[in-house]
């Protein structure tokens, strides 16, 4: 190649918990925005991202989350949630009510639009075929433009890039 | 296009002008040729909505303001404006750095 090859990030989303799938879309819109070459790689319970039938119903269930305060879903009163709570019947549903919310009206998109944006932008998205074996899906689970490659094809096709493991 | 219009105003040390008021029509011609555009007719409506966005609300629109707010498509911005749109637009239309993440 003639000229200086473009800067390459590459995410691996291995949660499927709505607050464990934003960091990658945020952060690959923005390396994006500042001309940056994006790829996103899901495996194990991140697939849920790119699933069509879960991807707009991940959810943030307080059990484990340490350190959660309601002031940071954006309620007045800022208090810490006891993990004994979390798992009360309800929780996950209000924790993430609260998230969703909280995030729409700092105009972040719903993670399948988001993800569509992404890909509009440039992103290649590709889906685990270890995992998606595993779970016994195939390739239309997933939403379009999603490509099924092994954790090899991965590691060849993001030498040189820089990886966010989340 | 002659870019000697460059030398007669200050930009910061990432490129956007640092005095609003020296933004002209003919500033952003050079200041995309500068960058490789040619800027058509699109790419004007795109600094038009940027810099009536920025004089109404005092910040840059983010790229996914500017695609809901001008109804062009996240593709064609990222053709229209290579490697980072909102940052580019905002160079060329002679704003300051969007704030914005999304």
């Amino acid at each position: 190649m003639s000229h200086e090859e473009n800067r390459h990030m590459a995410f691996i989303c291995s949660k499927g918990n709505l607050d464990m799938a934003y960091p990658a879309l945020i952060m690959g819109w923005a390396a994006l925005g500042n001309g940056v070459d994006v790829t996103i790689f899901f495996t194990f319970w991140g697939l849920d991202i790119i699933r069509k039938k879960y991807m707009d119903k991940l959810q943030l269930p307080p059990v484990g989350v340490a350190g959660m305060r309601t002031g940071m879903m954006g309620v007045p009163f800022d208090v810490g949630i006891p993990q004994i709570m979390g798992v009360l019947p309800g929780m996950t549903a209000v924790a993430t009510a609260l998230m969703r919310k909280k995030m729409a009206e700092l105009e972040v998109p719903p993670v399948s639009e988001f993800l569509q944006m992404l890909q509009d932008a440039g992103a290649r998205l590709y889906a685990c075929k270890m995992t998606v074996d595993m779970m016994g899906l195939t390739r239309e689970d997933f939403m379009d433009g999603v490509e099924i490659v092994t954790a090899g094809d991965f590691i060849d096709m993001t030498e040189g890039a820089q990886i966010v493991f989340i | 296009m002659s870019t000697d219009i460059l030398t007669t105003v200050a930009f910061d040390d990432q490129g956007y002008l640092q005095n609003p008021a020296d933004w002209t029509p003919e500033l952003a011609e050079a200041l995309a040729a500068q960058e490789g555009i040619q800027l058509t007719e699109k790419h004007w409506q795109v600094i038009r909505f940027c810099r009536a966005k920025a004089a109404e609300t005092g910040k840059s629109p983010t790229l996914r303001q500017i695609s809901l707010g001008t109804g062009i498509p996240t593709k064609e911005l990222f053709q229209l404006f290579p490697k980072g749109p909102a940052k580019r637009v905002a160079r060329i239309a002679g704003l300051k750095k969007p704030e914005g993440c999304i």
